[in-house]
């Protein structure tokens, strides 16, 4: 089966005072109708990579790739009219500062109803409908009231659920999720993953699962690539994850906090400088 | 070191009213770690908001280090001992304001000297090299915007640390280098913390007590030992444990 998106050494740049900074080198992966996690240090390039293949990357960073490529269909750096057409139409991406990324001087109601009539030509009451519909599917208690609020007066767990509910009220093919449950409750967490969940299985939609959360990962993803420095250093099966090679990917798993082992400090990683250039192990990291 | 009584917070007028906290209520004692976890949307961040002044529609007692507090208006000795993390460091990180100015002037503020090598060890304790020192926050990611929000409520020096998901958007790497230096920090200095999170397994690392709250309202309040023996009073608190223990895919094995 041919892949949804098909990215090949995709590089993000920025200038700085002191020279280049590569925030992305060289990223390939292929993402199919499937849940696929990333996982990575803080500053790895997980955003960028979203953010890169979304078009939004603001000049002077710079983004090239030998190949990006939506259902067989070049999209690298297209004319930003054309890249507005696919961007929540195909593919959606919930940021990983939803109160940020909402428009702080329009109703919540008014945003959702307006990037859902964009692509889809419906009748406002239809679209006021399913905004509502979708604010109750991510558990917003009182959607009524929060169709109506502005995003100052939604809690931080509320803003990233209605970040959802706009994205996905469209039916993208492709959703990028960076961090999208890390403000939310695990019960609420587990519901809104869900929705996610059976939109790749019923619909066949491709998830990019953005997260910090590694046993999450481990338990909601087919498949988890460990991104550091801006590369794609391992790939494995989401529940392989415990058994993972690269001496990155095991140290974050121990230093995770557990409820059933307490213990006085946490262990810290040892960062080698050999991680950022060193070969790696699997050919071709992010692979079908 | 602070004590909340009958406290209730809410927005706007009948009939919108919201009523965001519903008569809340606990201590936290001088050098204690205390968690708020529950529900979101349940109040958490309006309570530790209205601590800090950032809310005036609120009734009861807020008294911190044995001071009343009342409306908005917070003295200097306040700023002074009490701190905050946001849970939204983008909105609490001025747009144009690099690194440098936004800790070189909380520095100024609270009358230090050594500015300079202040600024280099406040980076230093949060991972992040002096290469970050003069970026702006869109030049920086979402874990490094907040470890810059975590490093300017420590360039202060307070007692009272009200920590709002203060390491939601950290890998677990980072995230376990600043649980351990809050843990030394309170060691040291004989802080306390007043700490939101949705990880119960950060929440009992780093708590002696918390409280569980749903729909505005404390549901309970317990030690932190009994979260770890699975053995919480409350049906609310019973079920956010059962689903911490992981999302069961449907159709998945196991
Ligand atoms: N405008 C910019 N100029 C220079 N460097 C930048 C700019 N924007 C981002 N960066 C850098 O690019 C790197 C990658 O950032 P990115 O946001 O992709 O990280 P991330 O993996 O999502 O991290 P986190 O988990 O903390 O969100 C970071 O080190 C960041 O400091
Ligand atoms: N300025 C405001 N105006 C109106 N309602 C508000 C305002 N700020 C907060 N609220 C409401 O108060 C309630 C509690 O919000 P709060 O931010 O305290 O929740 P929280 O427990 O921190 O949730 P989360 O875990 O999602 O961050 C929510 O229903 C929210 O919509
Ligand atoms: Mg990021
Ligand atoms: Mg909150």
């Amino acid at each position: 089966m041919s892949p949804l998106l098909s990215v090949r050494n995709l590089r993000v740049s920025f200038p700085t005072r002191s020279g280049t900074f590569d925030a992305v080198r060289g990223v390939s992966f292929d993402l199919g109708r499937e849940r696929l996690g990333v996982v990575g240090e803080s500053g790895s390039g997980k955003s960028m990579t979203g953010r890169a293949i979304l078009g939004l990357v603001r000049p002077p960073g710079r983004v090239t790739a030998d190949r990006m490529e939506l259902d067989g269909q070049p999209i690298l750096n297209l004319p930003e009219r054309q890249m507005r057409a696919l961007r929540g139409a195909r593919i959606s991406m919930v940021m990983q500062d939803p109160k940020f990324s909402l428009n702080p001087v329009m109703t919540i109601g008014r945003q959702i109803t307006e990037g859902y009539r964009l692509h889809t030509r419906t009748t406002p009451q239809a679209a006021r409908d399913k905004a509502l519909e979708m604010l109750r599917a991510v558990q917003i208690r009182d959607p009524e009231r929060v169709f109506d609020a502005y995003p100052h007066e939604v809690s931080g767990g509320m803003g990233q659920r209605i970040m959802i509910a706009m994205m996905l009220a469209p039916d993208p093919e492709i959703l990028i999720a960076d961090e999208p449950t890390s403000a939310l409750d695990v019960s609420v967490r587990n519901e809104v993953l869900r929705i996610m969940d059976k939109l790749v299985r019923d619909r066949g939609m491709g998830l990019i699962f953005i997260s910090h959360d590694l046993n999450l990962v481990a338990e909601f993803c087919d498949r988890v690539l460990i991104m550091y420095a801006g590369r794609v250093v391992e790939e494995l099966p989401a529940h392989d994850l415990k058994n993972a090679r690269h001496p990155y990917t095991q140290g974050l798993l121990n230093s995770l906090p557990r409820l059933d082992h307490p213990v006085e400090r946490l262990s810290v990683l040892q960062r080698q400088d050999s991680w950022r250039d060193e070969e790696i192990a699997t050919p071709f990291p992010g692979g079908l | 070191m602070l004590n909340i009584d009958h406290l209730d917070v809410w927005f706007g007028d009948p009939p919108e009213r919201v009523d965001a906290v519903k008569s809340a209520g606990f201590t936290v004692a001088q050098g204690e770690s205390f968690g708020l976890v529950g529900e979101s949307g349940s109040g958490k961040s309006t309570i530790l908001r209205a601590i800090t002044g950032l809310i005036g529609t609120w009734s009861g007692l807020i008294e911190v280090d044995g001071e009343k507090v009342s409306g908005q208006h917070r003295s200097r000795a306040f700023h002074k001992t009490v701190q905050m993390v946001f849970q939204d460091p983008y909105a609490s990180l001025h747009p144009r304001h690099s690194v440098d100015r936004v800790l070189s002037e909380t520095l100024h503020l609270q009358g230090m000297d050594q500015i300079d090598a202040r600024i280099t060890r406040l980076l230093d304790s949060v991972g992040l090299g002096k290469g970050f020192r003069f970026r702006y926050p869109h030049q920086l990611s979402g874990g490094q915007r907040q470890r810059v929000a975590i490093a300017r409520a420590l360039a202060a020096e307070p007692r009272l640390l009200l920590l709002d998901e203060p390491t939601s958007a950290l890998d677990v790497s980072v995230q376990a280098e600043i649980l351990n230096l809050l843990t030394d920090l309170r060691r040291e200095r004989g802080l306390t913390y007043v700490m939101v999170s949705h990880d119960l397994a950060v929440v009992a690392h780093m708590c002696d007590r918390l409280a569980v709250m749903r729909g505005g309202e404390i549901v309970e309040v317990m030690e932190a030992a009994r979260l770890r023996a699975g053995d919480p009073a409350s049906d609310y608190a019973r079920a956010l444990l059962a689903a911490s223990a992981g999302f069961a895919r449907e159709g998945a094995p196991g």
